[in-house]
């Protein structure tokens, strides 16, 4: 990635991201549409320093890992902009955000000099199972830092323990209830990923399941956070419960995104 | 300004001489039509009654008497508890009032609305004209202000109020929801109450004496529940108050451990008002039960008012730069009354010299007579724009408008000298 645009596409991040932590304790209104327009423009750069990458490499860029990481971030960060006019909830920014650095800051740090070579693979097919396994990671992380939140509020309400930031969160029942729609987004995005992956193996493997770690990995998440789905309205597991199996799940999340495209698999391993 | 507050009177005081509702826009038109003031309006509330006027030399007396006479008073019998603003202090007076600073319960939400419906009444009635417009325009700025841009107003201050917020913290929105009232008292009415101003749906009420449960429903605007109907009553709200005189305890953890099971774990969030506690302090370890008690609530009101007095310097800032910006308003309009007095003056004077003197010189041309005229005109001119844009220098427009009337009240003694 460019250094200029990389650098300034991390300091828009930066800055909106002090904007939304100064707005969590202070509460002006000014702040807010600050640290929103911040973002906005972040996600401008950042979709710049994206298309150059894409013309330097020649190919889409989410080619390989780094490049994936940095567009995961940028896709991250759209999606709880999208949130956030929805809603019209900002005080899940300050969380938010610190992913979405740290993300770009993998994709920009981590990134050899050589650029590695990217998979055989290219056409629609291809970019669309990339692009909506990479959104439905995004919409997970949301869903892991609002399941975050509400486990956080929860303690605060039961310890009695209510400072400034505490009356900012959105209440537990929102929470759940966005948690829940990150899900859905994830889970829909996924399932239509994946099934463009598998006839897409086909064309390239010929067949539809090599047995890839990856695929695996995929197949285990998915299977995850339907679970979840599941059993989030249950008598027992609605609320706490429910939001903590969201962490663990994303947990997996992180784990097929980064121990196993780097390590474990054949067929997803561009480093 | 002169007025009566918690800080000056009792109740007892405070009822006798507060205006009516309807009452406060007339009262304010006809205290303008006396003559006593060219300007006026009427701030009522439980806590407070002031007015504020626009007058002249000796208005504030006259201001004083009216308050008195229009409520039965001597002018004597009311000044222990009397008291009265000027000019800046005047100002910063209304806005700290309309911004909470000044309120029994600091920060509340109330006095805005109060403000703004006094001002409305006013402007009904005729009472005001453009500063007081002004200053009340400039007074709901401040207020608002100072809500949306400190916490001062955001974290409760009463128990009732605390209990209410914290169910939002649960659920959200009120609207729609369900609410289940065990007994009843004056905090649990009030509960009732901001519940009610905050659109809860249905409100459920349950009593030992079934009598007394009906009654209490059709005041509450609720539906009476059968007190042997508890458990399973308890099924449906996602709130429960409970102000149950008695030393039982009306909930036990067994008790709600079933109901849990049969509401499917929905959240419920149950306020326990009683002292002896109705509800077994067990029952706050069931999954998704949230369980306060009249302590825990206190202590909350507690933090809020520790929080509320660190928020005081943010809003007293936002009162300065609203009270600044309104004496730099009032500097422009006392400028331009100055400005157009002594350009008025200056003409007088002209013409005064051109009728005095160039009619002894007989053989003056008529167009001679314009030339000097008109070269006299430019010179008036002339010296008149430096004290219009020194006028308009930040200098005197920073200053208090009582600065500026010293100016004219020199500029008249200059011309009666002369």
């Amino acid at each position: 990635m460019d250094s200029t645009f990389g650098i300034l596409t991390l300091a828009l991040y930066v800055a909106s991201l002090a904007l939304y932590a100064w707005l969590l304790y202070s509460n002006h209104r000014l702040l807010g549409g600050a640290a929103t327009g911040t973002l906005g423009a972040g996600l401008a750069v950042h979709f710049f320093a994206l298309y150059q990458r894409a013309l330097e490499v020649q190919a889409v860029p989410y080619q390989d890992l780094y490049g994936s990481m940095s567009l995961f971030g940028w896709l991250l960060a759209i999606t709880y902009l999208g949130l956030e006019v929805l809603h019209r909830q900002r005080s899940v920014g300050p969380f938010v955000l610190p992913f979405v650095i740290v993300f770009l800051l993998a994709g920009m740090w981590l990134e050899p000099a050589i650029p590695p070579k990217g998979p055989d693979a290219h056409g629609p097919l291809f970019a669309l199972h990339v692009t909506l396994n990479i959104l439905a990671y995004a919409a997970f992380a949301i869903s892991f830092v609002l399941s975050a939140i509400y486990l956080l509020q929860n303690r605060l309400l039961r310890d009695r323990k209510m400072g400034v930031v505490f009356w900012r969160f959105p209440a537990l029942e929102v929470l759940e209830r966005m948690s829940r729609s990150g899900v859905m987004v994830g889970v829909a995005a996924m399932s239509v990923g994946l099934a463009f992956g598998v006839v897409w193996s086909k064309r390239l493997h010929d067949s539809f399941v090599t047995g890839d770690a990856k695929e695996i990995a995929s197949v285990v998440v998915l299977s995850s956070y339907l679970l979840y789905l599941g059993l989030a309205r249950t008598t027992r597991w609605r609320g706490a419960r429910a939001a903590a199996l969201c962490i663990a799940n994303f947990l997996l999340v992180v784990f097929s995104y980064t121990v196993v495209n780097l390590y474990l698999s054949k067929n997803h391993r561009f480093f | 300004m002169v007025g009566v507050s918690h800080h000056t009177a009792p109740v007892e005081v405070r009822e006798r001489v507060a205006f009516s509702a309807g009452g406060a826009g007339a009262a304010a038109r006809e205290l303008r039509e006396s003559g006593a003031v060219s300007e006026a309006l009427i701030v009522s509330t439980c806590n407070r009654s002031e007015v504020y006027a626009v007058t002249d030399v000796g208005g504030e007396e006259r201001l004083q008497e009216w308050y008195a006479t229009a409520h039965g008073f001597a002018p004597k019998d009311v000044e222990d508890w009397l008291y009265t603003r000027r000019d800046r202090e005047a100002v910063k007076h209304l806005f700290r009032v309309a911004s909470g600073l000044d309120s029994l319960l600091l920060g509340e939400a109330e006095i805005l609305g109060q403000v703004r419906e006094a001002y409305k009444a006013a402007l009904e009635h005729q009472a005001t004209a453009a500063i007081l417009n002004r200053l009340f325009q400039t007074a709901l700025e401040a207020g608002k202000k100072v809500r949306t841009h400190t916490d001062l107003g955001t974290r409760p201050m009463s128990v009732a109020f605390a209990g209410v917020k914290l169910a939002e913290r649960v659920f959200g929105k009120l609207a729609g929801r369900r609410a289940l009232l065990l007994g009843a008292g004056s905090v649990a009415e009030q509960v009732a109450e901001h519940m009610r101003n905050r659109g809860m749906g249905t409100l459920l009420l349950a009593n030992r004496t079934a009598e007394h449960g009906a009654e209490l429903a059709r005041r509450f605007g609720a539906q009476a529940v059968p007190w042997g109907e508890l458990e399973a009553a308890l099924r449906e709200p996602e709130i429960v108050v409970s102000s149950v005189s008695g030393p039982e305890r009306v909930l036990s953890r067994a008790m709600l451990g079933r109901v849990m099971e049969a509401r499917g774990n929905r959240e419920l969030f149950v306020v326990d008002l009683g002292v002896p506690r109705n509800v077994e302090p067990e029952a706050g370890e069931l999954y998704n039960v949230y369980l306060y008690n009249l302590d825990d609530l206190t202590g909350i009101v507690e933090q809020n008012r520790k929080a509320r007095q660190d928020e005081i310097p943010r809003a007293e800032a936002i009162v300065a730069e609203h009270v600044a910006k309104f004496q730099m308003w009032m500097a422009s309009v006392e400028i331009v009354e100055l400005v157009l007095a002594l350009r008025e003056k200056v003409r007088h004077e002209q013409e005064q010299i051109l009728h005095d003197h160039l009619c002894q010189f007989d053989d003056l041309t008529p167009e001679a007579r314009r030339q000097a005229a008109r070269q006299l005109q430019a010179l008036v001119d002339r010296i008149m724009q430096e004290p219009a844009e020194e006028g308009a220098e930040a200098r005197l427009l920073r200053g208090d408008a009582p600065e500026i009337r010293q100016v004219r009240e020199i500029i008249a003694l200059a011309g009666e000298k002369s």
